[in-house]
């Protein structure tokens, strides 16, 4: 019958046509396949899984060292020297000491050779040339080898051989400066490269030369992305041992050490040493000077993550 | 045209323009170039240092031991009076050290980085990353010290059929040497899956591929250069890892099958780490010894990390 009324006006005509469409589309596209879905949680469960396996790994490292070193956080692991006879009173003195002698040392090596090295290859380096991007292959490299190599290189070279100081806490200093270098130069690389180049052309444009402009822009801006590189590398050279082991921190110090002169030991080194005793009275002492050492990483860890996100905020 | 010559040129016809260059030599600026190049080079004098102080000790090594029984020989007792230096009981030492740490690292680091690139929210991502980060720097002495006194006797209740003899065991060094690296492989196999572009995700999805086949077909095998990068990283670093193997692994030079888990085996840095602890006079072959392993150590990391870095290089060519 023609001119008879629709039954439905034309509003609520479309609303139906597309309902009618996306209730079809969503049929056909979104169906998911129940192998799918179940294939899809799995795996998600063992992604889960995995990172779960990392975390609990080191919390199971924490928790095993606070409750097996526990019993004996107290004064004399501070102030007592280390000794085989009365393990119940020894301490860490001169390891503590020793660490404080060698990372001084360290830092004022890797601050000045690391920020320069650094500088060159960001700011002066012509990348063209193949010098700069052999020194560039190098510093890679020199970030792979193994620590006990700088170790070998420690003895050969620094303990004897040219440079000659002697089994001394110098020398250690020397040593592990080398090994974290590498790790400066590349953050500090990194640091550098973030400060954007309208900067640096500002300043030249106003007549500053190179130098003026590396050191009142480019530097300040880049300080804060430079030192979390700097706590980072001093953080590896406070827990790391075996390069040490080879340039003379073995030795039971008993006598507080100095820089240029007689033996010397590390926390790590010394926490090695109580670590190769049966008895588990030194398995407690071990464990103990264990907590001291992760405090303190722990801290420096937390700084540097903290001024590295604080940093990022601020420049984006 | 050198500013020199646009100088000249603007003088000779009269031209008031100033010249372009410096008022002064500057000599303080380049100065200050050569003792910034100068810090630059001390790598280059680091690497030439490492090669010498191997070199020569390892060639009067060479000169008493023929090449071929180093390289070779099964048996290793250099520090004994009746000395014998076949290099391949400490060689495998190392490799199953390695075998049982990638073992543990490729699965759990690489299924890390794949959540933390493909499925983690921003605020999980957050959280996760600095947390590796604490696990890496982690003082390896202190992860010895775990292996042997927390995952050694846990292993042992949960496993008590496996052959246990002392406390040393090159599994568990190896897996807590596997823990340690986790962290690496992650993070470089995270860096290289969000190297991938967006673009082939949409694509895959637009397809109507599931999240986990965008992960597992398209972004993972499109950052596999970084990934094997990863894995060769994380290899080297298991290599030349000292202390935990020294705490956990004993100090037994013996020639055993790499897939070998309880006993007590010595590897190629534990070997250095006991031997120049003892104040061993310089000129002697014990103290030549030292310095053989330690070259071969360095070059087997060396070709591992020029591998890594020219893969790394790869993946960042082809997408950035």
């Amino acid at each position: 019958v023609t001119g008879a009324r629709d039954p439905l006006p034309g509003a609520a005509r479309t609303r139906l046509a597309v309902a009618g469409a996306r209730a079809g589309t969503a049929s056909v596209l979104g169906r998911t396949n129940r192998a799918d879905r179940v294939r899809e949680l799995a795996f998600l469960t063992l992604l889960v899984i995995a990172v779960s396996f990392a975390l609990a790994g080191l919390a199971a490292l924490l928790v095993w060292a606070l409750a097996k070193g526990a019993p004996r956080l107290n004064v004399d692991l501070f102030t007592q020297g280390p000794s085989s006879l009365s393990p119940e009173t020894a301490g860490y003195r001169t390891a503590i000491l020793g660490t404080v002698y060698v990372i001084g040392g360290v830092v004022l090596l890797i601050v000045p050779i690391g920020v320069g090295a650094a500088l060159y290859l960001e700011e002066y380096a012509d990348k063209s040339r193949w010098w700069n991007r052999f020194i560039e292959l190098n510093v890679q490299n020199l970030a792979g080898v193994p620590s006990i190599v700088y170790g070998i290189l420690g003895l050969a070279f620094i303990v004897r051989g040219p440079i000659d100081l002697g089994f001394v806490a110098a020398a250690g200093s020397a040593t592990l400066a080398l090994l974290v270098l590498p790790t400066v130069i590349l953050a500090s690389r990194e640091a550098i490269r973030a400060v954007p180049p309208s900067i640096r052309d500002g300043a030249l444009a106003l007549g500053a030369t190179q130098w003026q402009t590396i050191r009142r822009q480019v530097l300040p801006t880049a300080i804060p992305g430079i030192l979390t590189g700097v706590i980072l590398a001093v953080a590896r050279a406070i827990g790391e041992a075996a390069p040490l082991l080879l340039v003379g921190a073995v030795t039971f110090v008993t006598v507080d050490p100095s820089f240029f002169e007689g033996g010397f030991t590390t926390l790590p080194v010394q926490i090695f040493n109580y670590s190769g005793r049966p008895q588990e009275v030194f398995q407690v002492l071990a464990a103990a000077g264990v907590i001291v050492m992760l405090v303190v990483l722990l801290a420096m860890n937390s700084f540097a993550i903290w001024l590295r996100n604080h940093y990022e905020k601020k420049l984006s | 045209m050198s500013a020199r010559d646009i100088a000249a040129f603007g003088s000779r016809t009269g031209d008031p323009r100033p010249r372009l260059e410096a008022a002064s030599p500057r000599y303080g600026e380049k100065l200050i170039f050569v003792l910034l190049a100068l810090c630059a080079l001390i790598s280059v004098f680091t690497t030439t240092a490492i090669v010498i102080s191997l070199i020569v000790p390892t060639i009067g090594f060479f000169g008493e031991i023929p090449f071929a029984d180093f390289l070779f020989g099964t048996d290793w007792a250099p520090t004994f009076a009746d000395a014998t230096f076949g290099v391949l009981p400490i060689v495998v030492g190392t490799l199953t050290v390695t075998f049982w740490a990638l073992l543990v690292a490729i699965p759990v680091g690489l299924l890390t980085a794949i959540y933390l690139a493909e499925y983690a929210p921003a605020r999980v991502r957050r959280t996760i990353k600095p947390v590796l980060e604490v696990l890496e720097g982690m003082p390896t002495v202190a992860i010895g010290l775990f292996a042997l006194y927390f995952v050694r006797p846990l292993l042992e209740d949960v496993f008590p059929f496996f052959p246990w003899g002392g406390p040393f065991s090159v599994g568990v060094a190896g897996i807590a040497v596997g823990l340690m690296i986790v962290p690496l492989v992650s993070s470089v196999s995270d860096d290289a899956m969000r190297a991938v572009p967006a673009g082939l995700r949409e694509g895959a999805y637009a397809l109507g591929a599931t999240k986990m086949k965008v992960a597992a077909r398209v972004v993972l095998p499109a950052a596999i250069s970084g990934i094997v990068a990863a894995v060769v990283l994380a290899a080297s670093r298991a290599i030349g890892e000292t202390m935990v193997v020294l705490i956990a692994a004993g100090a037994t030079p013996q020639l055993l099958a790499p897939w070998e888990f309880t006993d007590s085996i010595q590897t190629m840095t534990a070997f250095i780490g006991t031997t120049a602890t003892g104040d061993i006079a310089t000129g002697t072959i014990t103290y030549d010894t030292i310095f053989a392993v330690g070259a071969l150590l360095f070059v087997m990391t060396l070709v591992m990390n020029m591998l890594a870095i020219r893969l790394v290089r790869r993946f960042r060519e082809a997408y950035e």
